[in-house]
């Protein structure tokens, strides 16, 4: 063990000290990614589907202005084909490795939407059920909202060397905040407003602690996270169950389909028939990714995450900025929050966030504390989610537990296979003195 | 007067067990959210082995305890693997395995073994050989209902071994010059995989102990909650323990009373469980902030600079 232990790994470190080596630096995890997925596409799609029947797929959602026709292919000569696509994916990126170039990133997304094709097409194979395109894509989306949402508030936090554990706090106390909220004044817009004030006040509870007291980060955070399950929960079976009509009714955001755009077959109902949070969330992932990289605020933030030190000898002042960023994170994943009950028109349940905030952060790292990444790791999550989900209804041969398992079995796979050592900010969850 | 304080002690074995295991990871500075899932697989192992086989007494109950540890290490390794092989990050890779666990458990307890006569979600009971004896038997304390078993017996030596493993033996160096500065410490020679794996292994034998506190004798068989949130729960009580064996110990202690004391309140008084977090969350709270507990009561600042806590922010990243 400890022979295959020592040897630096092939993405490791000491290549990417000496300089001159770094451009020759190429990964086999893509290919072997690829070969592997080849494989199980021969040995298990190809063999278990019979020749002759076919995958209807559904591209309609029954809204349209045209009519979309389902789409029936042909399964066996589907997967064989796809099978093809996936073996050439992984000889080329074994010839760009053997030639020590670097494989284009959308190698992987072809990838991942041949298998994924594959195994749809295995798992519809002479069934009687389509496979619903437009409900897939959809649920998707909605299942990733507040991951995107959180995982922007830790982008935000976590750049200016905060480390914010308590995105699962701030997205629970969102939805309690929006819920009570508007169920009071009897509109699902006031709650909205209700949901990043709440998400801002676990916010500047961190950076109290964190920044003035500078109490460990990480402590912090999951006492922040029990504090919030203790109080929603204890306040949602005393004061929601004692007057459920006033405190704990459902006020959704109405959708607000956008002309012409909503209109566009399968992506038109997925992503421009939507209620308010959604399109937030395009507009923020936008700005942000704009804003850390091309702004000064960004400059500023990024200064102070990865050298306060250096940020305040030119005279940046470390801790408001920590501060500032640290409440802004935390009403970003409050509006997460919002999207939970308002947004999805449900009532407040107790700890109904179920640890989206860990996989928020999880989604964040996986994508290397970049906005637009971290959205890529999010929307992998929610598809890989929302996956499990329909084809356990939808009734495929393989139990549904096993099906329900596996966004977070992909998570792994990303993490370990294609993501590997990544870099946080080199000041994240260091509280900084003057001295 | 005495069986409330016994139920703080049964309460309190999953809290120290698998607190032990996220304080040893905390020492190498591996922040391991996993121990909820660590503590599933070892439930498993430990109630397989426990109503499945049938073997002589003391050797059945030392199997089943060696096999939940052993479970508990396996799943527990998986994160450490990934980390010191592919850098995977071991916060992510631990809470997913934690998802995979509960899905994992909810299919076998529909398997025919697991639930032959398609009760419910409950495994048939461990065999009596199986379980922990009572640590206070009834020729002791005549009449006596106490549920504490000898599972507070392997509490009290696994925080033993963790403090002798941690501040006594070669490896407990190591993790903690992991932890310290993983770059001194491979600079100095040591494997940093090698003392990630080995964490990690050890912190999912410690969860795999906690698994059979439970199915072994607190509840007797496997049900689908048998982890309740004490995975979570232990991250608390390892940051109250400030990652000491000890201290880890008495914190375990004090949220097992809290969480016996909360039950009881909350069949007399109505008063709702939730309200332990909140009390739990302070409690951990203030006493890391000693600055914000200096300015409440006004006390002077200590001359000296307290040590700053060798920091688990390395765990994070």
């Amino acid at each position: 063990m400890s022979t295959t232990t020592e040897r630096p790994t092939p993405s490791g470190a000491t290549a990417a000290g000496r300089g001159t080596a770094v451009r020759r630096r190429t990964s086999l995890k893509p290919t072997v990614v690829y070969a592997l997925a080849a494989l199980v596409s021969l040995l298990v799609f190809v063999p278990g589907t019979p020749s002759d029947v076919q995958t209807v797929f559904q591209f309609g959602s029954g809204r349209e202005f045209i009519r979309i026709p389902n789409l029936p292919v042909p399964s066996l000569v589907t997967i064989v084909l796809l099978t093809v696509v996936l073996a050439g994916a992984a000889v080329w990126a074994f010839l760009r490795h053997r030639a020590r170039r670097p494989l284009n990133a959308w190698w992987h997304v072809l990838v991942g939407v041949a298998f994924i094709t594959a195994f749809l097409t295995y798992v519809g194979a002479g069934r009687s059920s389509v496979i619903p395109m437009v409900s897939l894509l959809a649920g998707a989306l909605a299942l990733s909202v507040p991951l995107v949402f959180g995982s922007m508030s830790g982008v935000i936090c976590e750049r200016s060397g905060v480390i914010n554990i308590a995105i699962e706090g701030q997205l629970l106390f969102g939805a309690f905040a929006a819920a009570l909220v508007a169920s009071a004044a009897g509109s699902g817009w006031v709650g909205l407003l209700a949901a990043p004030v709440a998400g801002a006040a676990v916010g500047a509870l961190l950076a109290w602690f964190a920044v003035a007291y500078r109490v460990n980060q990480i402590i912090v955070g999951v006492v922040l996270n029990t504090l919030i399950i203790g109080l929603t929960g204890f306040l949602f079976s005393t004061l929601m169950s004692d007057n459920k009509a006033l405190w704990n009714t459902r006020m959704p955001l109405p959708r607000l389909p956008i002309p012409v755009l909503s209109e566009i077959p399968v992506v038109g109902p997925v992503l421009f028939n939507q209620t308010i949070l959604v399109y937030l969330v395009y507009v923020l992932v936008a700005v942000l990714q704009f804003m850390l990289f091309r702004s000064r605020w960004g400059l500023r933030t990024r200064a102070v995450g990865e050298h306060p030190k250096a940020a305040d000898t030119v005279g940046i002042k470390v801790n408001t900025r920590r501060v500032l960023n640290v409440i802004l994170g935390g009403a970003v994943a409050g509006l997460g929050g919002a999207f939970l009950t308002v947004g999805s028109g449900l009532a407040f349940g107790r700890e109904m966030s179920a640890g989206q905030g860990y996989i928020a952060l999880a989604a964040m790292i996986l994508g290397k504390w970049n906005p637009k990444l971290a959205v890529l790791a999010a929307l992998l999550f929610g598809f890989s989610k929302n996956l499990g989900n329909v084809l356990s209804t939808i009734g495929s041969g393989v139990p549904s537990e096993l099906l329900l398992m596996l966004p977070y079995l992909i998570t792994i796979f990303a993490v370990a296979g294609f993501v590997g050592r990544v870099r946080p900010p080199a000041a994240n969850g260091t509280p900084y003195t003057k001295s | 007067m005495v069986k409330p304080l016994t139920e703080s002690m049964v309460f309190s074995v999953p809290l120290i067990l698998a607190g032990l295991g996220i304080a040893v990871g905390f020492r190498a500075g591996l922040f391991n959210i996993g121990a909820q899932g660590q503590i599933i697989v070892g439930a498993i192992v430990a109630a397989w082995l426990g109503f499945a086989f049938d073997l002589p007494p003391v050797v059945h109950l030392l199997v089943a305890i060696l096999g939940g540890a052993i479970g508990g290490a396996v799943y527990g390794g998986i994160p450490g693997v990934l980390k010191a092989r592919f850098g995977a990050n071991e916060v992510i890779v631990t809470i997913m395995l934690n998802y995979i666990a509960v899905y994992l458990i909810s299919f076998i307890l529909r398997q025919p073994t697991f639930n032959p006569g398609r009760t419910g979600q409950r495994s048939p009971a461990v065999s009596a050989d199986a379980t922990y004896p009572l640590l206070i038997p009834e020729w002791l304390v005549p009449g006596n209902t106490f549920r504490l078993h000898w599972g507070f017996v392997v509490a009290v030596l696994a925080t033993v071994f963790v403090w002798w493993l941690l501040e006594r033996s070669t490896v407990g160096f190591e993790i903690r010059a992991v932890g310290a500065n993983p770059k001194a410490a491979r600079t100095a020679g040591m494997s940093v995989g090698r003392t990630t794996i080995i964490t990690m292994v050890v912190a999912g034998a410690l969860a795999g102990l906690a698994a059979t506190g439970q199915v072994l004798g607190t509840e007797g068989s496997l049900t689908a909650g048998v982890a309740a949130s004490y995975g979570f729960d232990a991250i608390t009580v390892a940051l109250l323990g400030r990652s000491r064996p000890w201290g880890t110990f008495f914190a375990g202690l004090l949220f097992g009373a809290l969480k016996a004391g909360g039950f009881l309140m909350q069949s007399l008084t109505q008063t709702p469980i939730d309200i332990v977090l909140v009390v739990q969350s302070l409690i951990v709270l203030f006493i890391a902030a000693p600055p914000l507990v200096r300015t409440i009561f006004r006390l002077p600042a200590p001359s000296a600079r307290p040590r700053s806590r060798r920091a688990v922010k390395e765990a994070a990243a």
